[in-house]
């Protein structure tokens, strides 16, 4: 029994020096493999006495139980400690910055953005979005819209003309979106909610005009509409828009050949500082010109301004995206600068909605 | 429109405040744009001089003792020849700022002796040139107090701007009758002058002339004899200078402040230098005028103006002439008022550039009635002003009577406004405002005064009534909800528009938003600069042509970065494109462009690998995002080689839907264009026609076709074919795909190899077929049947053989 101490003794020490796979391999090939010292002393269970077998057998396989399980104890430790030797040689620095996501650099231009965000505002109070043509007849951009030939009113708009054609009619730049006005009278029957957003062309270049710009026209029409409703929709439309609980607004009395009554509308705000702040300070700023839609020009559309009645308005979208977001330069946003667009433009995925708020 | 507060107050009967007063103007729509109180005059002092001792140290100066009312003298030393014990000025103490000398006084030392501030000259005051002693007022004038408030220099000047329907607001006393219907306080009564004519005017007016009755309806005209020119007094000249006007002389001042106070433009002749009759009639374009500006005109046959034997003498309504200008001289003065056609007057002074007073009057419509009135009261004031005697008027045609009657049911005012107005007050406004009101009832006749040109009918009486009696009293009134779930609202266009922007800016695009016009050249270079899309007036050369593409201004906003700097960068724009001028011409594209190393995985050099300069398939992968973000099947499309004339012919690509359809391109771009652009450097890009995409169909259920999975075992075999190196990719893929379109599920190129063992015109396409069998599992007798349908069908529709 001595010698089977000796053998555990040698066997489960050979175990534990074992430094590698190779190694552990070759002590349990000595011990249990086929002529292993272990497995010759259990080849000699069977030329001993059945009494010596008794105490013998149980002892052997205790003892290969145990080499066994401690050689398998044994591997275990080796390949952990295999693998953590060769994690350690493949350490990389994890500090190099990898490139941005294509998604995080890309770029909505504010003035996409803000008629995204208008969209979404307007689509909520029922409105659809119309469009029309950037080249207008001199009808559909004057005269349908009561501007009398030859007033100072149409002088005032800086008009870009086309060259004549053969009849000597000169096509025109729309001075603005009001013109969509005519087309969806035209198609379409009251009741009418649309606005039109849309690019817009004056003959006008300093610090603060672009020739090109872009402008919000709204139009209701139907049986009811009147200058109570017009204010609510304005209001609603500029607190949801600049994302303010209060906002103080001021209708005043204007003129436009289209609408009658007309009226210009200035937001209180505080121009102190570098940012305007809306609902506090004691600034008056004129924000859009609005009014009931003119008898001429709802006869120019083909009704009846006796049955049918409205309002119109319109802002400029370019004017509201810097007031919002502070751009200091209307010129700067037909640059293509890249480094104006990466500022002050917005992420593919900041989509302006009423349920996730219109800006982030 | 600008006025003082005195000069309002000529006409308004009023104890309303400043504030009160231009609150009240604003909210009837008379916006004030500004209003200057002229507190810069409040420090001066009314200061009597006590003693003046000739200066120790120097002989041209005084040392002043003054009395500034609060019984402590103050010390001035003062140069002024009229400076004597006695006399009555204006003195400003340290501290305050002399607007004439643009300095702020301190307590100064002349040659010895402290000096604590000065009595001040005309100059320093801004009231004239004077500037040869200091000013010198009447020994009663009240010492101590402001000297503003003695010589009204503190009058307040009030700017408004006045929109082009309100000519009835050019004259101070159209402002007083809005401020009175606004309850701000009571119109004076205008007093009309009887001026009793010595004899009849002997200047004739002839109206015969072709065109001349229709132009000019009325004219009225007086001849004052024996006057006698020189500067208007002083407080008619303060109010023009306070307004922006330089007073010139009396008779001149005199039509300028009747055209301010009633807007009534006047004009005056010297008749000395008027022969024979006044006759208006058309110009023959030879004759030249020179104008009261200095500046010689050569009127057309489109332009109207007042003729005598030696030719023009005015461009009528519009401006005088400097040969019968009034001067110091005159003494037989010729006063008109007459009556113009606003359109000829308008298009006159536009096409002749001038820009007065009276053509901004005319041209937005004068009172007619009140011409008459206008002549009178301009002669009055010569009569007054220069002495003399006055003709009997002469009346030339005939002032024509308002009469625009308008049926007003009150219940117009609640349908447009949503505000209910109390008829009485209603009808109080209107004839508070001028407008005649008669009968009663539920809709009366309302007579539009002759002043207002600007209201025809039941929405300008609604905007009357509505102004005057308050806008801030309408009550916002929600607009009606129709749907209680809004429905989709964009059109088809539109939803391709907002997805076409943000899948470009997903790939690292920045949006941008260029001019709808572009310069002739980089017109002509993308297929533009048809004649018909040349504006007439660009604001420069540089944007003189509609552009038929967005890609010459994408290109050019490149460069300019790259000047910047910023080399690489990948630029998009969603917008519309003119191949004509009809509303069908106008055309939606997505274009976008890369620059440098701009790819989708980031630019320039990087740890991880460099980025490469962009190439066609860059802009290609771009494209296809466009199209598919039209909702477009792109396994649908065919690519054909080649390109719109702007590309490199040999590195681009054009998309078509069937025979018919042209999608949009994309590629390199020549180097000639980009030398016409003058731009530089590796550039890619592309356009996608947005609307030439189909509209999807309308599909009865949303629900998707049901997925089915095989469960064999899809076989991958992978086939090199050598083929002409000018054989396109897509036929070999068609080919490979239709060996067995049933059994191939994928077919992906994954080498393209050139090399000399190949030749040189020779490569090397090697693809991979993915056959996924849906029943059972392929034998290879099956693989290798289709396999070889597949090298059979890429040798006939490519030439291409096995690789070796």
């Amino acid at each position: 029994m001595s010698d089977l101490k000796t053998l555990e003794t040698e066997i489960l020490g050979a175990i534990e020096a074992a430094s590698d796979e190779a190694a552990l391999e070759a002590v349990r090939v000595g011990a249990i493999g086929k002529k292993g010292s272990l497995s010759e002393q259990m080849k000699s269970l069977g030329k001993m006495s059945p009494e010596e077998r008794q105490t013998m057998g149980p002892a052997l396989n205790g003892l290969k139980v145990a080499v066994t399980d401690a050689i398998a104890a044994r591997k275990d430790i080796l390949k952990r400690a295999g693998i953590e030797a060769r994690l350690k040689t493949e350490t990389l620095d994890v500090t190099l910055p990898v490139r941005p996501s294509p998604s995080e650099v890309g770029r909505i231009h504010p003035i996409s953005q803000v008629v995204d965000e208008i969209t979404a505002i307007f689509s909520d109070m029922g409105f659809s979005i119309a469009e029309g043509p950037d080249i207008e007849t001199d009808y559909y951009n004057f005269t349908a819209l009561n501007f009398p030939e030859g007033h100072p009113a149409r002088e005032m708009h800086d008009t870009f003309f086309l060259p004549p054609d053969a009849n000597g009619e000169r096509k025109v730049l729309r001075t603005h979106t009001s013109p969509v006005q005519i087309h969806t009278m035209e198609a379409q029957k009251p009741p009418i909610r649309i606005v039109i957003p849309g690019k817009t062309y004056r003959q006008d270049s300093d610090p603060t005009h672009t020739p090109m710009f872009h402008q919000l026209e709204g139009l209701v029409v139907d049986k009811t509409a009147n200058v109570a409703n017009m204010k609510w929709v304005l209001e609603e439309f500029c607190k949801t828009f600049f994302e303010v609980d209060q906002l103080n607004m001021r209708f005043r009395p204007s003129f436009f050949p289209f609408t009658e009554p007309s009226l210009e509308v200035d937001i209180q705000c505080d121009r102190s500082g570098n940012e305007v702040k809306f609902g506090e300070g004691t600034d008056w700023m004129e924000i859009l010109g609005c009014g009931m839609v003119h008898p001429n020009v709802l006869r120019a559309g083909g009704l009846d301004p006796d049955e049918y009645q409205g309002f119109a308005w319109g802002i400029g979208i370019d004017r509201i995206a810097m007031l919002k977001y502070g751009m200091p330069d209307l010129r700067a946003f037909f640059d293509a600068d890249a480094r104006w667009i990466s500022h002050y433009g917005f992420r593919p995925l900041d989509m302006p909605t009423l349920f996730g708020g219109l800006s982030s | 429109m600008k006025f003082t507060l005195s000069w309002l107050k000529d006409h308004l009967e009023t104890d309303k405040s400043l504030d009160e007063i231009v609150e009240a103007l604003t909210m009837v729509g008379l916006e004030v744009e500004s209003v200057d109180t002229r507190a810069q005059f409040n420090p001066f002092i009314i200061a009597k001089v006590l003693s003046a001792e000739k200066h120790p140290d120097a002989d041209k100066l005084q040392v002043l003792s003054v009395d500034i009312g609060d019984g402590k003298p103050q010390q001035v030393v003062c140069g002024a020849p009229n400076a004597r014990a006695g006399l009555v000025g204006a003195f400003a103490g340290p501290g305050t700022y002399v607007p004439g000398i643009d300095v702020t006084l301190s307590v100064g030392n002349i040659r010895g002796v402290e000096s604590h501030g000065m009595m001040c000259s005309e100059r320093e005051l801004e009231l004239s040139e004077d500037h040869d002693g200091i000013i010198d007022l009447p020994t009663d004038a009240p010492v101590g107090t402001r000297f503003a408030d003695y010589a009204q220099l503190n009058d307040p000047v009030i700017e408004i701007g006045i929109t082009p329907n309100r000519s009835d607001a050019l004259g101070v006393r159209g402002i007083a009758r809005d401020l009175e219907a606004a309850g701000i306080g009571m119109m004076k009564p205008l007093a009309l002058p009887d001026i009793k004519g010595n004899g009849a005017c002997p200047v004739e007016i002839d109206l015969s002339a072709d065109g001349a009755s229709e132009f000019c309806p009325a004219f009225g005209l007086r001849l004052v004899k024996g006057v006698k020119n020189g500067p208007s007094p002083k407080w008619m000249q303060q109010r023009l200078k306070a307004i922006g006007l330089r007073p010139i002389s009396a008779l001149v001042d005199i039509t300028n402040y009747v055209t301010f106070d009633l807007g009534r433009p006047l004009h005056v002749f010297d008749a000395d230098k008027v022969h024979g009759a006044l006759r208006v009639r058309r110009g023959n374009g030879t004759e030249e005028f020179l104008a009261l500006d200095g500046k010689p005109y050569k009127p057309t046959n489109d332009h109207f103006v007042i003729a005598d034997d030696n030719g023009p003498e005015s461009l009528a309504g519009i401006m005088g002439g400097e040969v019968s200008g009034c001067s110091d001289e005159t003494v037989n003065v010729l006063v008109e008022s007459a009556l113009w056609e606003p359109l000829t007057i308008a298009r006159t002074g536009r096409v002749l550039g001038i820009n007065t007073d009276a053509r901004y009057r005319f041209e937005r419509g004068v009172d007619p009635s009140f011409m008459e009135a206008g002549l009178d009261i301009g002669t009055n004031w010569v009569l007054e002003l220069c002495g003399g005697h006055a003709s009997e008027a002469k009346i030339a045609g005939a002032v024509p009577k308002p009469s625009l009657i308008i049926d007003f049911p009150f219940s117009e005012i609640k349908r447009l406004t949503g505000i209910e107005v109390v008829t009485d007050r209603a009808i109080e406004i209107l004839q508070r405002l001028g407008f005649g009101v008669s009968g009663a009832g539920d809709t009366v006749q309302v007579a539009v005064p002759s002043w207002r040109p600007d209201v025809f009918g039941k929405a300008d009486l609604v905007e009357e009534v509505m102004r005057v009696n308050g806008i801030n009293k309408i009550e916002p009134q929600p607009l009606p909800a129709l749907d209680s779930v809004s429905k989709k609202i964009l059109t088809t266009g539109q939803i391709r528009t907002r997805n076409a922007r943000r899948s470009l800016a997903s790939r690292g695009m920045l949006e941008a938003v260029t001019w709808s016009f572009i310069p002739e050249a980089h017109a002509k270079g993308f297929g533009g600069g048809a004649p018909e899309l040349k504006l007439a007036n660009p604001i420069s050369a540089e944007m003189s042509d509609m552009r038929p593409s967005l890609l010459p201004g994408l290109l050019v906003a490149a460069q300019r970065n790259a000047d910047y700097g910023v080399n690489d960068v990948a630029l998009f724009e969603v917008n519309h494109i003119y191949h004509g001028d009809k509303p069908e011409d106008q055309k939606r594209v997505a274009g976008g462009i890369r620059r440098g190393t701009a790819k989708l995985d980031g630019s320039g050099r990087n740890w991880s690998g460099n980025s490469a300069p962009v190439t066609v398939y860059d802009a290609k992968a771009d494209a296809i995002v466009a199209l598919e973000a039209c909702g477009l099947d792109t396994s649908k499309i065919q690519i054909e080689t080649g390109g719109p004339d702007w590309f490199h012919p040999g590195r681009s690509g054009t998309f078509k839907l069937g025979p018919k359809i042209t999608l949009g391109s994309f590629g390199e771009f020549h180097p000639m264009t980009l030398e016409t652009l003058d731009v530089s450097g590796a550039l890619c890009g592309f356009e996608i026609y947005l609307d030439a995409v189909p509209e999807p169909k309308r599909k009865a259920t949303k629900t998707k076709t049901p997925l089915v999975l095989s469960s064999f075992q899809a076989v991958k075999r992978d086939f090199a074919f050598v083929m002409d190196k000018g054989q396109d990719a897509a036929t070999l893929l068609r080919a490979a795909s239709g060996a067995d379109k049933k059994l191939i599920s994928n077919v992906s190129v994954f080498d393209i190899f050139e090399g000399p063992s190949l030749g040189d015109d020779k490569k090397s396409v090697a693809i991979q077929v993915t056959l996924q069998p849906s029943d059972k599992t392929l034998t290879d007798e099956e693989i290798e049947a289709v396999s070889a349908k597949i090298i059979d069908n890429v040798a006939k529709s490519t030439g291409g053989v096995l690789r070796g």
